[in-house]
């Protein structure tokens, strides 16, 4: 048997099996206070809004899987490229041969975007639709970064499709819409419902506003709950997929000075071409858009990916157990 | 991959399969036989070099070893336009044996220091009539063998890489899925 310098981050594993346990719980606690508010009052039929908005999240929830790639490629205005479309793409799909050959991983779809961004993202469900898709900022004659550290941003990128982020972070949201849904569901039925029965026996009338303010209350702490817990989530699949890409490529510096690079020409670029990226956010390499212009401790637990510092941190650790004597 | 490593997110780096690189002698004989093409005596191995003083020392060992060994033996060092490392050892055209036994040196040094994750393919040359050109390539971490028959600027003789596939067929286990055939250009010996 082989030896294997590969050593797992236990931490990290067992704090993302938390966040997810903990989503899953803070799913289940929203259903059961709602199931146990609208029965109690008796006004309206739980099971039924419960039915239809778990309904309406499912549709949503596999439309978006489904069509992952399909809106990513749109709204980025990627185009797919074969190794024949020119020198940067037979160049890049050179990179990526290589590298899913290293990480026996089915080779993803490649696709170029045009944008003077640097950064880099995958999206698609399986491996069949994965699409990995990099802007000219980081391929073109321009770019700042040599080929070493354009290697490890695609290796980053090649694990989260073998983690199968886009799949884990949208069955995460998933959770958080149906939250929404139901929310909205039960505030329309009490209006309307509650309403109208208002009209015609006016027995039961008093008990209506107070479950509305209830319901509200309890779908607006899930909501918040759950979205802390999705980008704590995000950040820990970033951490997941530093380590994964530079245990691939063997050279966790070229990703931590890429890192660097990337982040600094992040910040450079003006605003308008910034906000029009934020909705990919979270499949990024860097994250492109930032509320706060610092980094303050409040504006980390709202982002999608970890700070500079805890990747970098992570990284140098990476390449001290790389560097130990056999 | 399991699925718990899937949701964790702990993909574990691909060890590479070393045993299979022997059945390379037999396909030899195949293909001298069946279309002509003869061993350049020219093998590689192709690593991605990790950062750090334990890579390196292993590489000058796996570098020391090989020189010192046998007869006709030498051995190159070049890295190519992607980063990667290519070993190249040149052996007498008629000791394919002793080639695929250096090549397999190397994989098994750098497998024992802890890199196997590293190592990318193994690449021996052939040539045939007509400056006719041939690699077998095995992917380590498939154990799977394919044909790469570069021709001249950046093309591939797709029906050469074909008829090989189906001569050397019975002796190597063929990658079956044509697009992880992805070209090495350039590659040492070809």
């Amino acid at each position: 048997m082989a030896k294997t310098r590969y050593a797992p981050d236990r931490g990290l594993t067992a704090r993302m099996t938390l966040t997810m346990f903990l989503l899953g719980l803070v799913f289940v606690a929203f259903i059961t206070v709602l199931v146990l508010v609208l029965s109690a009052t008796g006004r309206v039929s739980g099971g039924a809004i419960i039915f239809f908005a778990v309904l309406l999240g499912l549709v949503l929830g596999v439309g978006s899987l489904f069509y992952s790639d399909k809106i990513a490629l749109s709204t980025s205005g990627a185009q797919l490229v074969t190794p024949q479309d020119g020198p940067e793409a037979a160049r890049l799909h050179g990179i990526v041969d290589r590298l899913c050959a290293l990480a026996n991983m089915p080779k993803p779809r490649v696709a170029i975007a045009p944008s003077p961004m640097q950064n880099a993202f995958a999206t698609g469900r399986n491996s069949k639709t994965a699409v990995l898709v990099v802007t000219t900022g980081l391929l073109g004659p321009r770019s700042n970064l040599d080929d070493g550290e354009l290697e490890a941003v695609l290796a980053h990128e090649l694990s989260h499709v073998a983690h199968k982020d886009v799949v884990v972070m949208t069955i995460a949201s998933f959770l958080g819409i149906i939250a929404g849904l139901l929310v909205r569901f039960a505030f329309y039925s009490e209006l309307f419902g509650g309403g109208g029965r208002g009209r015609g026996g006016n027995n039961n009338n008093g008990g209506a506003l107070p479950v509305i303010f209830i319901v509200l209350l309890v779908g607006i702490v899930t909501y918040a709950v759950s979205f802390l817990l999705i980008r704590l989530l995000s950040r820990y699949r970033e951490l997941a997929a530093d380590r994964s890409g530079a245990l691939l490529t063997g050279q966790p510096s070229k990703l931590a000075s890429a890192l660097q690079k990337v982040s600094g020409s992040m910040n450079a670029i003006p605003t308008k071409d910034l906000r029009s990226a934020e909705p990919l956010n979270a499949f990024y390499f860097v994250p492109a858009f930032k509320a706060g212009g610092k980094e303050v401790a409040l504006s980390n637990i709202f982002s999608t990916h970890p700070t500079l510092e805890r990747r970098l941190r992570q990284l140098s650790e990476i390449s001290d157990q790389l560097s130990k004597q056999a | 991959m399991g699925f718990l490593d899937t949701l964790l997110g702990r993909t574990k780096p691909a060890q590479p399969n070393l045993d299979q690189l022997f059945e390379l002698p037999t396909a030899a004989i195949t293909l001298e036989a069946g279309m002509n093409l003869v061993p350049t005596g020219i093998g590689s191995v192709c690593f991605r070099a990790a950062e750090g003083r334990a890579f390196s020392d292993i590489e000058s060992d796996v570098r020391e070893l090989l020189s010192m060994g046998t007869s006709t033996a030498s051995v190159e060092v070049t890295k190519d336009s992607y980063g990667f490392t290519w070993l190249t050892c040149q052996h007498s055209k008629d000791d394919f044996e002793a080639l695929v036994t250096d090549l397999h040196a190397v994989n098994s040094s750098l497998a024992d220091g802890g890199f196997g994750p590293q190592l990318l393919c193994t690449l021996v040359s052939f040539a045939g009539d007509s400056g006719r050109k041939l690699g077998i390539v095995y992917l380590y971490k498939r154990g799977t063998f394919y044909p790469f028959a570069p021709t001249s600027g950046e093309q591939r003789d797709n029906a050469l890489e074909l008829q090989v596939r189906g001569q050397v067929g019975a002796d190597l286990k063929i990658e079956p899925e044509l697009n992880r055939w992805f070209a090495v250009w350039g590659a040492p010996g070809l």
